[in-house]
């Protein structure tokens, strides 16, 4: 028997439902894992080992007494996004604005992954309130990837791809406003979804940019992904703009896929995702993944979206103007840090010292391009016109998606850059999200699955695989059967090719 | 302290300039819960006790819209004869205090949901003077900020502050009148009726506790003046902290005169917003911000538009109650007034009472006097509002009804109004505990009869020479040995009868 820590999510569930293993042996196996390797890989900045054996036992205890199992995964351990509140632990969103928050309250995923029986390991690393492509702008300091620790796991949620690159959780969680979900999915081999916005509640996930924030599954494999989605999905009564419908049958749409026939799927290649600035590997592999898909069965066409071109500004003006008024609620006067407050000055000189010491550089800058943005006199020349391209995106989706059923495209054009490679230009950093963004504006379902490996630096390449809104199980369908033909060519599992990780002696 | 303006008289200041009005008036409306959670929307509780994630604005809580507050300011609108929007959303309004938890309020900007409306308003006079409605919108309300170490409680020379947020996210209301020309003298006056008669309407369709008071009704009043023969309107002042109906009227008349002094001495009308001062009754500039504030409104994301359908609209038209001015007409021709004796009704603040007694039964000139007369001499006695006496318009309909039967004279149902007043329960519990009912055994007044014709001979021979009208005399005489138990009818007939030629 392998070590558990390399089993799929789908497989330790059946050996914990079955009783051949305990969902605390489990936990035990990944809590171990993580005290060995987390102090060069850095992807927790909180670990719960006490509760998470707790809830462990819960599980065994539940399945000792014949009950059924709460749910496809209950027992399998998850290492959860730190954006979204936890009761029982400090939720920082990787800023010092919020170090030792505690939260009162639970966000509804992670009230459906406890009800699940889903462990919860601790809360990983992310670029501060989930604004980056490294989590280089984490206030607790970098993740680092376990396919090259020189390099970055992606951002903002390059703790829950490291963990499970370094396969320290099976499970995570993360959250995708321009790409922090298939980004960092893309540069550690792993597999991470953005469902239709909607589709998974935003109660208690800390606000990035309300109207593009999605939380969703991060995992290994397809399959484990369509499990967890189907967890953490569905309406919320909480959430306004949750999608009062049923969850897309995505587990379902994994198994079918995982056949490998794609005969009468029709994908579209997005041709504005070529061409200068992509990382020939890069293409080579997702050219590659394309042609494997047309001998699955599918029929390829190139599908064109002119309006792609404008989403990288437009969703820096709309991002940035969202964060200026979501953030503005850290002003030290309630909870978390609070600077400067010594009897001498008002409460405006405390508000102003706090966000200053609290905050760093990226956050601060983006907030005061969305101030900027939203101020009388430029809101129209801006925000109003971001707006607009917002809708004629949506517009080339809804044309696309009269003629494909799916749209493909690298993930993202290179594979993860060095650590401190892009720190002093922003702008080549904002690229590294130059195709996820899309889907954001638009609101529809994206994926992004590994493709194979770059010939130049032998770092992973993601394929992402958008699909119309509310129409998530087209994305799984297509992915399992890739990544089925794949593993069968290779002869193993990509993620197989991580190296081993120095294991810290105890 | 404060320098008192210089004034220019009233009288010279209608002769110069027309004054144009423009209220805002923040209705803190009574639903269950607050705006955007399921908090308790209710005054007076305990610091920060009413409060969760989503009024304090914690990180990661979202709002959600709360339905009743929206279907009252639909309400609202339709009684304003406003239109409804068919499609409108809400708004960030950004700005940074300390007692507004995410330091943005959510509010409605440029797509309010009713628009375009108007109110009639009732004058002292009974005459009528329409003010236009520019719209109404939702918003939630901020918590309360309350200043210590100082001798004012105001921020100023303070030393530290407590935030209460139980009125945080609570539903608010804002309604806003178009420009208001035209009302010349009356133009305090004016203020005044108008937002009377919103808190009348506010009344009647249950949406508020509308207690100026306490804050459930706050108006901002703005004023400015057009010099006589000129066509744009001049800088308008806003004046907040106005927190009863004469102090509307009072501001408004201290704008018109002080803005007319600065004016005429060749000086501007500054634009700001301005405090009232209960004590001074004038009004005093609050403090100048350098940069005018730039709220960054843009579409709140955590909401979806509010698409109301038109059958929505009309099945909550149906649930509009008589509105107080139908209610007048309607009173006026049914109980047959004079536009004068509607207006002291109106004024006296009767007319909701003595309607709701005569529903309850009573004949609307037995209502009415009762009202006017001897209860609203008991509310000024004790000095509150006539709607404030703790005697019901059912208690009163059946004290009525008792004194029509003849179970009690009217000296009587004094006596029991004034054990219901004093708490002592039901009119007929009071008539019981008291031994209040009406003496009509006739032997036992044949006796008093007697006896006070006795007590004055030279009455009796007068009745009995047939001066029928002297009889009056002996019934006093009666009424006043029976310690007004008696039936002053009953005893009349009795004495007609003894002094029979």
């Amino acid at each position: 028997m392998t070590e558990l820590t390399r089993w799929t999510a789908a497989a330790l569930a059946q050996a914990i439902h079955t009783r051949e293993v305990t969902a605390v042996a489990v936990t035990r196996a990944h809590l171990d894992r993580i005290a060995a390797v987390d102090g060069p890989v850095h992807a927790f900045l909180h670990v719960d080992a006490g509760g998470a054996l707790a809830a462990a036992a819960r599980v065994d205890a539940a399945l000792d007494d014949d009950e059924a199992p709460a749910s496809p995964l209950a027992g399998v351990p998850l290492a959860l996004k730190d954006v979204f509140t936890t009761a029982d632990m400090p939720t920082t969103c990787g800023s010092r604005t919020l170090r030792g928050w505690q939260p009162p309250y639970d966000a509804t995923v992670v009230g459906r992954l406890r009800e699940a029986g889903v462990v919860i390991l601790g809360k990983t690393n992310m670029d501060e309130f989930a604004m980056g492509s490294s989590t280089e702008n984490s206030g607790y300091g970098p993740t680092h990837n376990p396919w090259d620790l020189d390099r970055i796991p992606g951002g903002s949620g390059g703790g829950a791809s490291a963990s499970l690159a370094a396969f320290e959780a099976p499970l995570a969680i993360g959250t995708d406003t321009g790409g922090s979900i298939r980004q960092p999915s893309s540069v550690t081999g792993t597999v991470g979804v953005k469902p239709t916005y909607g589709g998974v509640s935003r109660y208690g996930l800390v606000a990035f940019s309300s109207s593009l924030d999605q939380g969703g599954p991060c995992a290994r494999t397809v399959l484990d992904a369509a499990l967890l989605h189907e967890i953490i999905g569905g309406h919320d009564p909480l959430d306004s703009t949750s999608i009062d419908a049923p969850v897309p049958p995505v587990a379902e749409a994994a198994r079918q896929g995982s056949s490998g026939d794609l005969h009468g799927v029709r994908v579209g290649v997005v041709t504005q995702f070529s061409g200068e600035g992509y990382q020939p590997g890069v293409l080579r592999a997702f050219e590659a993944a394309v042609e494997q898909l047309t001998a699955l069965g599918a029929e390829v066409v190139e599908v064109s979206c002119p309006s792609f071109d404008y989403a990288l500004p437009a969703y820096y003006l709309i991002a940035p103007s969202e964060c200026s008024s979501n953030l503005a609620r850290f002003d030290g006067m309630r909870y978390g840090l609070r600077e400067g407050d010594d009897g001498s000055r008002s409460a405006e000189e405390v508000m102003a010292r706090t966000r200053d010491a609290g905050f760093g550089a990226e956050v601060k800058r983006r907030i005061m391009i969305g101030t900027y943005a939203l101020s009388s006199g430029y809101y129209d020349a801006y925000y109003g016109q971001a707006q607009k391209v917002r809708t004629l995106i949506r517009r080339d989706f809804e044309a696309a998606f009269e003629r494909v059923d799916v749209l493909v495209s690298p993930t993202t054009p290179t594979t993860a850059f060095r650590i401190g490679e892009r720190v002093d230009d922003p702008l080549a950093m904002y690229l590294a999200d130059l195709c996820t963004i899309p889907a954001n504006l638009a609101g529809n379902a994206a994926l992004s699955v590994p493709c194979g490996l770059s010939e130049e630096d032998g770092m992973p390449v993601g394929l992402q695989v958008m699909s119309p809104t509310q129409a998530d199980h087209r994305g799984y369908r297509l992915a399992a059967a890739y990544e089925a033909a794949r593993d069968a060519a290779a002869g193993e599992s990509l993620i197989n090719a991580v190296p081993q990780l120095e294991v810290a002696t105890r | 302290m404060t320098r008192t303006a210089a004034l220019m008289s009233y009288e010279d200041v209608l002769g110069r300039f027309e004054p144009v009005l423009g209220l805002e008036v923040h209705v803190e409306l009574s639903t269950a819960t607050k705006m955007f959670c399921g908090c308790a929307n209710r005054f007076g509780a305990e610091p920060n006790t009413l409060v969760c994630p989503t009024c304090l604005g914690l990180p990661g809580s979202l709002p959600v819209l709360n339905r009743a507050a929206v279907e009252s300011v639909m309400r609202i609108g339709l009684a304003l004869n406003c239109l409804i929007a068919p499609w409108c959303r809400f708004a960030r309004k950004n700005y940074f205090y300390p007692d507004m938890p995410k330091n943005f309020q959510i509010s409605q900007y440029d797509e309010p949901i009713a628009f375009d409306g108007s109110l009639v308003v009732a004058l002292d006079d009974g005459s009528e003077f329409t003010v236009g409605i520019e719209r109404v919108h939702m918003e939630e309300d901020t918590g309360k900020s309350l200043h210590r170490g100082s001798s004012t409680g105001r921020i100023h020379g303070s030393d530290h502050s407590l935030l209460d947020y139980n009125r945080a996210g609570v539903p608010l209301m804002e309604i806003v009148t178009k420009p208001v020309p035209g009302a010349g003298h009356r133009a305090p006056e004016v203020a005044r009726c108008y937002v009377t008669a919103l808190r009348d309407l506010l009344r009647a369709l249950h949406v508020s506790d509308v207690r100026m008071d306490q804050g459930s009704l706050r108006c901002d009043a703005n004023v400015s003046l057009t010099p006589r023969g000129a066509s744009a309107f001049g800088t308008r002042t806003e004046t907040k902290n106005v927190n009863s109906l004469r102090s509307v009227e009072r501001a408004v008349r201290h704008e018109m005169q002080r803005q007319a002094e600065v004016l005429a001495g060749g000086g501007t009308v500054i634009q700001e917003t301005r405090h009232f001062d209960e004590a001074s009754w004038t009004t005093m500039a609050g403090r100048r911000k350098e940069t005018s504030e730039d709220y960054r409104y843009f579409p709140e994301p955590d909401l979806v538009p509010i698409a109301p359908s038109q059958q929505w609209i009309e099945d909550l038209r149906t649930t509009l109650p008589e509105l107080p001015w139908q209610r007048r007409a309607r009173a006026q021709a049914d109980w047959g007034l004079s536009d004068a004796e509607l207006r002291d009704l109106v004024n006296a603040g009767a007319l909701e009472l003595i309607a709701a007694t005569v529903d309850a039964g009573a004949p609307p000139s037995e209502a009415r006097s009762w009202w006017v007369s001897y209860l609203t001499q008991q509310a000024n006695t004790r000095d509150v509002e006539l709607a404030e006496l703790p005697v019901t318009p059912a208690q009163l309909a059946r004290l009525i009804e008792m004194v029509t039967e003849g179970a009690l004279t009217t000296t009587l149902a004094r006596q029991v109004v004034d054990g219901v007043l004093a708490g002592e329960g039901e009119p007929d519990e009071v008539v019981a505990a008291r031994g209040l009912a009406v003496v009509s055994d006739d032997s036992e007044l044949q006796a008093a009869v007697d006896e006070a014709l006795a007590a004055q001979p030279e009455v009796a021979e007068k009745i009995r020479g047939g001066k029928t009208a002297a009889a009056g005399a002996v019934v006093g005489a009666v009424m006043k040995a029976t310690g007004g138990k008696a039936d002053a009818k009953r005893v009349h007939e009795l004495v007609l009868a003894r002094c029979r030629p």
